[in-house]
C-alpha cells in the first residue's frame, strides 16, 4: 500500500523526462572491482519476491477492518451503528448493525480467499527454479532467492526471472529473441542484444571469469527505457565501459524464443522489476453520474441534518412546559433527568439523526456498485461486440464508468488502427518521378496507374537505373524487419499472407512489413540478418551482403529512420526512410518536385506516403558518424537528448531517391460508424500523428468531413504567412458571422477544422510578450466549439493527450471519450473520461490501459449508442429511485414527530425498518437496472439521435432531482395524513375477534406505522413497475415477487411471539389490520392517489412535449398496433432476420424526423455519392453499408 | 452475494503483482454465448403509459371509486355517534369540583353524574368508548415503558423487569406490571343509566368482555403460571405506583378477566397512534328481542367515577356512544376520500381523452407522414 504510493509518487515525478533519481551499481556475481575502481559498497536491494498479497494471517483483520471503514458507506454505518450503541436510541442498534456486519464479514471472508489465492500464486511464482551461476557450475535455486547481481541462465521458452542485462546468448552474434506477449501485449519477437565485450563467454566458467560493475538508474516503470553503463575489468587495464540501453535489458515477464540459452545478470529484482512497477493502479476516474449522485447525497445530508435541527429545536419549545415535557404518566428516569441540558439536545439531535438516517440510501452504494458490476457482463456478453478473427469480444476493464458511455460529447480517435484496420498494403513506389506497382495485387491497374503519371518526365538512362537500384536496396535494407522462418507465430499477427510460406516478416510497425513485402513483389527480397549483414536477393536472384552498422531508429519526433551499411564494395551508405516533411528539408539533391508532387496526390487519396533518400558517406565520414553515435549512446545524462542530437547531425545532405504508398484501408463500417456519433451529437476529432493531407482524406472517406464541409485550417503553412493571431480571428470571425446568420437561413454550414501539431503547440503555448491578445486558447476553443469535426495531424502523443484535457477544461466541461490502439495512445486514452482501446495490431497497451477494450472501432457504435444509453438511463433511474423511495420512507416518520411530542419515536418497527433496503424494495431496482431496455437495441442503432436524450446527464439533473424528491415527499405526505385522516378521531377499527363476531377493536401506533408502510412499500414498488418498459418474466418475478415477499414476511413476523424479543409489539398487527375493511380501501386508495401524479404527469409529458425517445417508443408500439411483425418487438432473436417491408416502415418515421432537425441524412448521401464518384480511389470496405438494405 | 459483487470491483483496482488474473472475470476470449439473456432480448411486454392507454383506467377507476366513495359515505353517515365531554374544565360542568379536588392521594373516589340527551335510538350493538385528547401514548419513553415477556406471564421478568421499565420498574418490590403505560392505567368507571320518562333510573348493560383483541386476549397477554391463586402468583411484586389496587384485583369477580389478561388492561397497553385517541370501553349489546332499540331516545345519566387527571396536562376525557357498520365506525374521511378521487381521475380522463384526439392524432401523424 504505502509502497505503491511512494512508487506513484516517483513515477510521477520521473515520468516524460529524464531524471536521474538515484543510481545503483551492481557488481556481477559479487565479485568487488579491482581496487583500482571506486570501493565496493554492497547495497542492499530487495530480493526477487514478488509479493502481491495484501495480508498476513495476523494483520488480516485490523487491516482488513481498516481498508473498508475506510469507504464512506460502511463508515457512515458504522458511526450511525455507534451512535445508536451510546445513546439512548430511538431505534435498534440491530437495524444497522446487522447489515453493517453482514457487509463487512462477507466482504472479508471473500477478501480473505482472494488474499489466500494471491499468497498460494505468488508462492508458486517465487518457488519456481532459477539455473544461477554460482563458482562456475550453474545451480538450481527458487526464484525468490535471486538477488541483484546474480548471473541467471535461462532457456528457451522460459521467462525471465527478474530484470536481466544480457550477457551472451547461445546465438553466436550475442543477440537473442524475446516475446513481450505478457508485458505489452506485442507478440512479436524483439531482437535484444548483448555488449560486444561479453557475448563471447559461452560457458558457466566464462561467464563467471567476468569481472565488472553495470551502473545503471533506479528502477523506473517505463518499460521501454533504460540507461545504464557496463564497466568491464580486464588485467591490469583501465576498465572498459560500454552503454546499456533497452535493447539489452531483458524484462521479468518476457519469454525468451529462438535461442537456446542465455546468460545474464540480475539488476532489478521483485518489486522492483519494471512489470511490477507496472502494476500499479491507474488513477480513478469517477463517472459524471457518480458526481451527481454525491451532489444528492450532500443535498440530502444537509436535508437530514435540518430536519434533526428543526425537530430539536420544536421539541424544545414544544417542551417548554414541564407538563409536556413529564406529564404524570410519562416521567423521566433519575439519571435523565440529572443530565444537562445541552448534553440532553444533543443526545436528542442525535437520536433524530439516527431516526432519519436512512433518509441517506446506504444501500444505494451497493447497488450502485453491484449494478456497475454486473451490469458490465453486458457488454462482455455481447456477440455484436465479438470478433471473428481475432477471437475476442469487448473487453471491460472498469465497470466504473458503463454509465459515462452514454454521456459522450466529444469523441477522440486515433486515424491509424482505429478508423482504419492499420493493415498496411503496399501500393506503389515512385523513384524519381516514375511510379512502380507491384503487379501481384494491382492488376491490370498498371495502365491506368501509368497513365496518371505521363505528365512526369521521364528520361531512362544510367542515372535513373542507379537510383533505382539504390531505391529498392533502400528499401529493403532501412527497416528493422525480421524474417521469420518458422510458422509457429500465430497467423493473424502477421496480416497478409503471401509469398512463400517458409518465410514472412514480422515488425512492430505494419508499414515496414509491408514495404519489404512490396519490395520482394517488385523483385528484391530481403532474406535475413545474419552475422550483422543483411542479406537481399536481388532481381536477377544474386545474393548481395551489407554489413548494418548503425541504425538510427525511429522515433515520433523525428519522424524518420535511418540505417548505415557497408556494401560489399565497401561503401559506406547512408539510407533513410521517413516522412515528407522530415525528408524533404534535408534533401541537397534529386527530382524533389516531382516526387512531392506524387507524394501530395497520395496523400490526398489516403495513402500513407514515405521518402527514401540516401547519402553516401566517405570513410571519415563515417568515423566522425560513429563517433556521434557511441558517444551519445554512452552519456548517461540525457543520452536521448544527445542521441537526438546525433542523428541530426548525421541525417543531413541527402539525395532524394523516391517516394512510396501503402494504403490503410479503412475499417469496416467506420465511416457508417463515425456518422451515427455526429448524429447522436457527438463532436469526433481525428488525432494522428500522420501527414494532413493523408488524414484529411481518411477524414473525407469515414465521412467525418462532406464535400459541403467548409474546411478551415490552422496549419504552419498558413501561420507561416499570417501570424498565428490574425488567422485564429479570421477563423473565429468566419465562424461566428456563420452562427449568427444561421439563426435564420435554414441551410447550416457546418465547419471542419484542421491543424497541426506545430500550431496546436503555438495556441496552447501561453504567450508573455502579448498578454491582451495572449489567449489564443479561448478563441481556439470557441472556433472547435463551433465546428462539427476537428482533424488534428501531425500530433505527438503527449499533444494528442493535451488536446483532450483542454476540451476537458473547457468551461461546459463535455464529457469525452478518447480510442486508440497503440501505445502513442495512451497518454488520450488516461486523459479522457472514457478510454476505449482498441486490440488492435501495434500492441495491447492501449487496450490494457483502456477502461473499455473492443476489437474493431465500429463496436464504438453499439458501445456508445446502445450499451451507454441503456447503463445512462439505467443508473439514472436507480439514482433518483434510491433517493425517491428513501423520501417516501423516512419522511413520513418525520411528520409523525409532530404528533408524538418530537420523542423520536419510530414509526415502522424494526424489522421493517432494517428490511426496507434490504429486502422489501431492493430487488427490483437492481434489476430493473440490469435488464431496463426503454427502447429496442435496434431503434437505438437505426436513431442515433435519440442518444442526445441523455446527453449532458438529463435524466440526473437538478429539475429532474427536484420532481423526484418532490414527488417523494407529495407520496410521503399521501402516506402520513391519509393515515393519519383514517385514524383521527375516528372508529378506524378492526374486527378484533377475527371475523367472528361484529365488534370493533382500537388499532395502536403500531398498526398505525404497518399500514404507513404497507401504502409505502407497494407504492414505491408499483412506482418502479410504471417505470418499467421492458417487462421480462424476470420483471415480473422481482416486482411481484418482493409484494408477496413483503406480505408474506409480515405474515409471519406477527404470526408467531418470537421468543427472541424482548418486545411482540407487532403480534398479530398486520392480520388485524388486514380484517378492517378500511384499511384495505385505505391502502387501495392511498396508492391510487400516490401514483396519480405520477401517471398524469408522464402522460402529458409523452402527448404534449414527446422527446424523441418517446416518439420512437411511440412509433414501435403503433408498429405492434398494425400488427406487423417486427424484429424489435418481436421475440425473434435475430435483428436481420426482419423483413424489409416492416423495417422500412419503421425506418421511415425516424428518418422524418430526422429530416426536420435539418436534413441531414438526405445531404450526406448526397455528398457521399458525389464522392464516390468524384474519386473511384476512395478505399471503402463496404460502401453501402451505412443504411439497412431496402432497396429489394 | 450483494457484499461479494460490491467488493469484487475494488479488489481488482487495488490488486497488483504477478498474479493478475484472479479477479478479472470480465475477460473473454470466446464466443459469447448467444442467449436471450446474455445478448439483452428476453421477450417482454412493452407497456407505454401514453394517452391512448391510460384514458381507459382512468375511466374505470372513476366509475368504482365514485359508487364506493357515496357507499362509504352514506353508510359512514347512517352511523349514529354521540360524544360527551366530562372533563370538567367548566364552572358548570358536573365534574368540574371533582377535577378540581383531585389528588393521587385521595381515597375517596369523586363521582360526578352527566346528563344528556339522545336525540336518535341506536339501534344495533353499541360501541361505548372514553377518548382521551393531548395524552401522548406515542410518546417513545412512554411507548417502549413495559415488558412484554413479564406480560406473557414470565416468570424471570416478573421478578426482574425490563430495563424500559424504568423508572416505573421497581418501588421496592418489583412493579407487576412495570413501565409508564400500565402505571398511567385509565381508571375512571363510566356507567349508563336510562332515565326513563317517569323519572325512574335504568341502568343499562355494560359488557366488558371482547373489547381486546383475541390474540392479545389469548396468546400475548398471559398470566404468570403456575397457581390459579393469582395473589400468590403475583407475590413478590408490588402494584404500580399510580394504582389503587394491585394487577390480581382488577376484576376479582371474573378470573379470566383478571391480572394481565384483564382486557381493559389490554386495551389501554395497546397505545394510540396519535395524542387524541378513543379506546373502546363498553359493549352495549343489542337486546334479544329486535322490538326496542339497544339505546332508546331518551334521557340518560353519565355516572363516572372521576379518578383519571387529565387537566394537568390540557387533556380531555370524552364518553363515546357509536353504531358501527360493515365499515367500521363513523369515517367521513374514507368516502369523502373516495368520491374526491374518483371524481378526479374522471375529469382527468376527460381532460386526457380531448389531449389524445387533439394532439394524438397529430404527433401520430407527424411520425407516419
Amino acid at each position: 500500500m504505502d509502497f505503491s504510493v511512494l512508487r506513484n509518487l516517483i513515477s510521477r515525478y520521473c515520468a516524460g523526462e529524464e531524471y536521474w533519481v538515484d543510481s545503483r551499481t551492481v557488481y556481477i556475481g559479487h565479485k568487488e572491482p579491482p581496487p583500482a575502481a571506486e570501493a565496493y559498497i554492497p547495497q542492499r536491494y530487495p530480493d526477487n519476491r514478488i509479493v502481491s498479497s495484501k495480508y498476513t494471517l495476523w494483520n488480516f483483520i485490523p487491516k482488513n477492518l481498516f481498508e473498508q471503514f475506510r469507504r464512506i458507506a460502511n463508515f457512515y454505518f458504522l458511526l450511525i451503528f455507534l451512535v445508536q450503541l451510546i445513546i439512548d436510541t430511538p431505534t435498534s442498534p440491530v437495524t444497522s448493525g446487522l447489515p453493517l456486519f453482514f457487509v463487512i464479514t462477507v466482504t472479508a471472508i471473500k477478501q480473505g480467499y482472494e488474499d489466500w489465492l494471491r499468497h498460494k500464486a505468488d508462492c508458486s511464482i517465487n518457488e519456481c527454479p532459477v539455473d544461477m551461476v554460482q563458482q562456475g557450475t550453474v545451480v538450481r535455486t527458487q526464484s525468490s532467492k535471486l538477488r541483484v547481481g546474480d548471473v541467471v541462465m535461462v532457456r528457451e521458452d522460459e521467462t525471465f526471472p527478474c530484470d536481466l542485462i544480457l550477457l551472451s546468448s547461445s546465438r553466436g552474434d550475442g543477440t537473442c529473441y524475446v516475446t513481450t506477449t505478457s508485458l505489452d501485449g506485442e507478440s512479436s519477437h524483439k531482437t535484444y542484444y548483448a555488449v560486444p565485450d561479453t557475448m563471447a563467454f559461452k560457458t558457466e566458467q566464462e561467464v563467471d571469469s567476468l569481472h565488472a560493475t553495470i551502473e545503471c538508474e533506479q528502477p523506473q516503470p517505463d518499460l521501454y527505457k533504460f540507461v545504464g553503463r557496463i564497466n568491464i575489468y580486464k588485467e591490469r587495464e583501465d576498465p572498459i565501459a560500454r552503454p546499456l540501453g533497452a535493447e539489452n535489458l531483458l524484462l521479468r515477464g518476457a519469454t525468451l524464443k529462438n535461442t537456446g540459452h542465455i546468460y545474464a545478470v540480475a539488476i532489478y529484482t521483485g518489486m522492483d522489476t519494471k512489470m511490477a512497477l507496472n502494476y500499479q493502479s491507474k488513477s480513478q476516474k469517477r463517472s459524471a453520474v457518480e458526481k451527481s449522485m454525491n451532489a444528492f447525497l450532500i443535498v440530502y445530508l444537509c436535508i437530514l441534518i435540518s430536519k434533526a435541527v428543526i425537530n430539536t429545536v420544536l421539541k424544545y419549545a414544544w417542551q417548554w412546559s414541564a407538563d409536556r415535557d413529564e406529564p404524570w404518566y410519562n416521567h423521566r428516569t433519575e439519571i435523565d433527568r440529572e443530565r444537562h441540558v445541552v448534553i440532553r439536545a444533543f443526545t436528542d439531535f442525535l437520536a433524530f439523526m439516527v431516526l432519519f438516517n436512512y433518509i441517506i440510501p446506504v444501500s444505494m452504494y451497493v447497488t450502485v456498485e453491484m449494478q456497475k458490476f454486473l451490469g458490465s457482463y453486458f457488454i462482455a456478453w455481447d456477440k455484436d461486440m465479438y470478433d471473428e478473427e481475432l477471437g475476442v469480444g469487448a473487453q471491460v476493464n472498469t465497470s466504473d464508468l458503463n454509465e459515462e458511455l452514454g454521456q459522450v460529447e466529444y469523441v477522440f480517435t486515433d486515424k491509424t488502427g482505429t478508423l482504419t484496420e492499420n493493415n498496411m498494403e503496399f501500393i506503389e513506389c515512385c523513384v524519381d518521378g516514375h511510379v512502380y506497382i507491384p503487379h501481384a495485387i494491382c492488376n491490370g491497374q498498371i495502365l491506368s496507374a501509368a497513365s496518371s503519371i505521363d505528365m512526369i518526365d521521364s528520361s531512362p538512362g544510367g542515372y535513373r537505373r542507379e537510383h533505382e537500384d539504390l531505391f529498392f536496396r533502400a528499401l529493403c535494407l532501412c527497416h528493422t524487419v525480421q524474417a521469420k522462418e518458422e510458422e509457429t507465430v500465430d497467423s493473424i499477427k502477421r496480416g497478409i499472407h503471401l509469398g512463400k510460406p517458409t518465410s514472412f516478416y514480422i515488425s512492430s510497425s505494419p508499414d515496414e512489413v509491408a514495404l519489404v513485402e512490396g519490395m520482394k513483389r517488385l523483385g528484391y527480397t530481403y532474406l535475413r540478418l545474419k552475422d550483422s549483414h543483411m542479406e537481399i536477393l536481388n532481381k536477377d536472384d544474386e545474393i548481395e551482403r551489407f554489413e548494418l552498422l548503425h541504425v538510427l531508429n525511429f522515433d515520433s519526433v523525428r519522424r524518420r529512420m535511418s540505417v548505415i551499411v557497408k556494401s560489399s564494395s565497401g561503401e559506406y551508405l547512408l539510407f533513410c526512410k521517413g516522412a515528407d516533411t522530415s525528408i524533404f528539408p534535408r534533401v541537397v539533391s534529386g527530382k524533389v518536385e516531382q516526387v512531392r508532387a506524387r507524394v501530395e496526390q497520395n496523400a490526398v487519396e489516403g495513402l500513407r506516403t514515405l521518402c527514401v533518400a540516401y547519402r553516401s558517406l566517405s570513410p571519415a565520414e563515417y568515423e566522425e558518424a560513429c563517433h556521434q553515435l557511441s558517444d551519445a549512446k554512452l552519456a548517461l545524462k540525457d543520452r536521448e537528448q544527445r542521441l537526438a542530437q546525433a542523428y541530426d547531425l548525421i541525417e543531413r545532405d541527402f539525395t532524394l531517391l523516391g517516394a512510396t504508398a501503402v494504403e490503410d484501408r479503412l475499417q469496416e463500417k467506420a465511416a457508417d460508424t463515425i456518422e451515427s456519433l455526429q448524429k447522436a451529437g457527438m463532436k469526433v476529432w481525428v488525432l494522428t500523428g500522420d501527414k494532413m493531407e493523408t488524414a484529411a482524406a481518411t477524414c473525407y472517406a469515414s465521412k467525418l468531413f462532406r464535400r459541403s464541409t467548409q474546411i478551415l485550417e490552422l496549419t504552419k503553412k498558413r501561420t507561416e504567412e499570417q501570424s498565428l493571431h490574425d488567422v485564429l480571428f479570421d477563423l473565429s470571425r468566419t465562424v461566428l458571422r456563420q452562427r449568427s446568420l444561421s439563426g435564420l437561413s435554414v441551410e447550416c454550414q457546418d465547419y471542419g477544422l484542421i491543424i497541426d501539431g506545430a500550431t496546436l503547440s503555438a495556441v496552447l503555448k501561453p504567450s508573455p510578450e502579448s498578454s491582451g491578445s495572449g489567449n489564443y486558447r479561448e478563441i481556439f476553443l470557441e472556433i472547435c466549439r463551433n465546428c462539427s469535426a476537428v482533424l488534428c495531424c501531425r500530433m505527438a502523443p503527449l499533444q494528442k493527450a493535451q488536446i483532450v484535457k483542454l476540451i476537458k477544461a473547457s468551461k461546459e466541461h463535455p464529457i469525452t471519450l478518447a480510442i486508440g490502439d497503440g501505445a502513442n495512445d495512451v497518454s488520450m486514452i488516461l486523459e479522457a473520461h472514457v478510454g476505449i482501446g482498441i486490440m488492435g495490431k501495434e500492441g495491447r497497451q492501449a487496450a490494457r490501459n483502456s477502461d473499455y477494450a473492443i476489437p474493431k472501432f465500429k463496436h464504438l457504435k453499439k458501445m456508445l449508442l446502445v450499451h451507454g444509453h441503456f447503463y445512462y438511463i439505467r443508473i439514472a433511474e436507480l439514482v433518483q429511485y434510491f433517493f425517491y423511495k428513501n423520501v417516501c420512507f423516512i419522511f413520513p416518520q418525520f411528520l409523525y414527530q409532530f404528533f408524538c411530542g418530537f420523542s423520536q419515536q419510530p414509526l415502522y418497527d424494526t424489522a421493517y425498518l432494517t428490511l426496507y433496503n434490504i429486502s422489501f424494495t431492493s430487488l427490483p431496482i437492481l434489476l430493473y437496472s440490469l435488464i431496463e431496455k426503454h427502447i429496442s437495441i435496434e431503434m437505438l442503432k437505426r436513431d442515433p439521435t435519440l442518444y442526445k436524450d441523455v446527453a449532458k446527464n438529463a435524466l440526473l439533473r437538478w429539475p429532474v432531482f427536484l420532481y423526484w424528491t418532490c414527488l417523494g415527499l407529495f407520496n410521503a405526505c399521501i402516506f402520513f395524513f391519509g393515515a393519519y385522516f383514517l385514524f383521527d378521531n375516528t372508529t378506524f377499527t378492526s374486527n378484533g375477534q377475527l371475523m367472528t363476531t361484529n365488534t370493533q377493536m382500537m388499532f395502536g401506533n403500531w398498526t398505525f406505522g404497518t399500514l404507513v408502510f404497507t401504502v409505502l412499500v407497494f407504492t414505491v414498488t408499483l412506482k418502479l413497475a410504471l417505470d418499467t418498459h421492458h417487462w421480462t418474466w424476470i420483471n415480473h418475478f422481482v416486482i411481484w415477487g418482493s409484494l408477496l415477499f413483503y406480505v408474506i414476511f409480515s405474515l409471519l413476523w406477527g404470526g408467531i411471539i418470537w421468543p427472541f424479543l424482548n418486545y411482540q409489539r407487532m403480534y398479530y398487527v398486520f392480520m388485524q389490520m388486514l380484517s378492517s375493511g378500511p384499511a384495505w380501501l385505505g391502502i387501495i386508495l392511498l396508492i391510487a392517489i400516490s401514483l396519480l401524479p405520477d401517471v398524469v404527469k408522464k402522460v402529458l409529458c409523452r402527448t404534449l412535449w414527446p422527446t424523441a425517445t418517446e416518439r420512437a417508443q411511440r412509433v414501435r408500439a403503433d408498429g405492434v398496433h398494425e400488427g406487423s411483425v417486427s424484429p424489435a418487438t418481436g421475440p425473434d432473436p435475430s435483428p436481420v432476420a426482419g423483413g424489409g417491408g416492416s423495417e422500412r416502415d419503421m425506418l421511415c418515421p425516424a428518418r422524418t424526423c430526422e429530416g426536420e432537425r435539418g436534413g441531414e441524412g438526405v445531404r450526406a448521401a448526397r455528398t457521399y455519392d458525389s464522392m464516390m464518384s468524384h474519386n473511384p480511389n476512395y478505399l471503402l470496405s463496404q460502401p453501402l453499408d451505412h443504411a439497412p438494405s431496402d432497396g429489394h | 452475494m450483494m457484499a461479494s459483487s460490491y467488493n469484487a470491483k475494488e479488489e481488482d483496482r487495488h490488486q497488483p503483482g504477478a498474479t493478475g488474473h484472479v479477479g478479472s472475470g470480465t475477460m473473454t476470449n470466446k464466443m459469447p454465448d448467444n442467449t436471450a439473456f446474455k445478448q439483452q432480448r428476453l421477450p417482454a411486454w412493452q407497456p407505454i403509459l401514453t394517452a391512448g392507454t391510460v384514458l381507459p383506467a382512468f375511466f374505470v377507476i372513476g366509475l368504482l371509486f365514485i359508487p364506493i366513495g357515496v357507499g362509504l359515505f352514506v353508510t359512514s353517515n347512517n352511523i349514529k355517534e354521540f360524544e360527551i365531554d366530562y372533563t370538567g374544565v367548566d364552572m358548570s360542568s358536573p365534574c368540574y369540583s371533582c377535577s378540581q379536588s383531585y389528588s393521587w392521594n385521595n381515597t375517596k373516589s369523586c363521582t360526578c353524574s352527566v346528563p344528556f340527551s339522545l336525540d336518535q335510538p341506536f339501534e344495533s350493538n353499541v360501541f361505548m368508548y372514553y377518548g382521551l385528547s393531548n395524552f401522548y401514548q406515542n410518546h417513545r419513553r412512554y411507548v417502549k415503558s413495559r415488558d412484554d415477556s413479564q406480560l406473557n406471564g414470565d416468570k424471570t421478568s416478573l421478578q426482574s423487569p425490563s430495563k424500559e421499565c424504568e423508572p416505573y420498574r421497581s418501588s421496592d418490590k418489583p412493579i407487576a406490571p412495570c413501565g409508564a403505560i400500565a402505571n398511567s392505567l385509565f381508571n375512571d368507571t363510566l356507567e349508563l343509566y336510562y332515565i326513563d320518562p317517569n323519572g325512574s333510573r335504568t341502568a343499562i348493560p355494560l359488557v366488558k368482555k371482547g373489547i381486546a383483541w383475541w390474540t392479545d386476549k389469548h396468546v400475548k397477554f398471559r398470566n404468570p403460571s403456575g397457581n390459579n391463586n393469582l395473589t400468590v402468583v403475583f407475590q413478590g411484586t408490588s402494584k404500580p405506583v399510580n394504582w389503587r389496587k394491585p394487577v390480581f384485583e382488577l376484576d376479582p369477580s371474573d378470573s379470566d378477566n383478571n391480572g394481565f389478561i384483564n382486557e381493559d388492561f389490554i386495551v389501554w397497553m395497546r397505545t394510540a397512534a396519535l395524542p387524541t385517541f378513543r379506546k373502546l370501553y363498553r359493549i352495549i349489546q343489542k337486546k334479544p328481542n329486535n322490538m326496542t332499540p339497544t339505546l332508546p331516545r331518551g334521557e340518560y345519566i353519565l355516572e363516572v367515577t372521576y379518578n383519571y387527571p387529565v387537566r394537568s396536562f390540557d387533556g380531555r376525557k370524552r364518553m363515546i356512544l357509536s353504531a358501527i357498520s360493515w365499515m367500521g365506525g363513523k369515517n367521513p374521511f374514507l368516502g369523502i376520500a373516495y368520491i374526491t378521487v374518483g371524481s378526479v381521475c374522471f375529469c382527468l380522463g376527460l381532460v386526457l381523452l380531448s389531449i389524445h384526439y387533439r394532439y394524438g392524432k397529430r404527433n401520430s401523424a407527424d411520425i407516419s407522414s
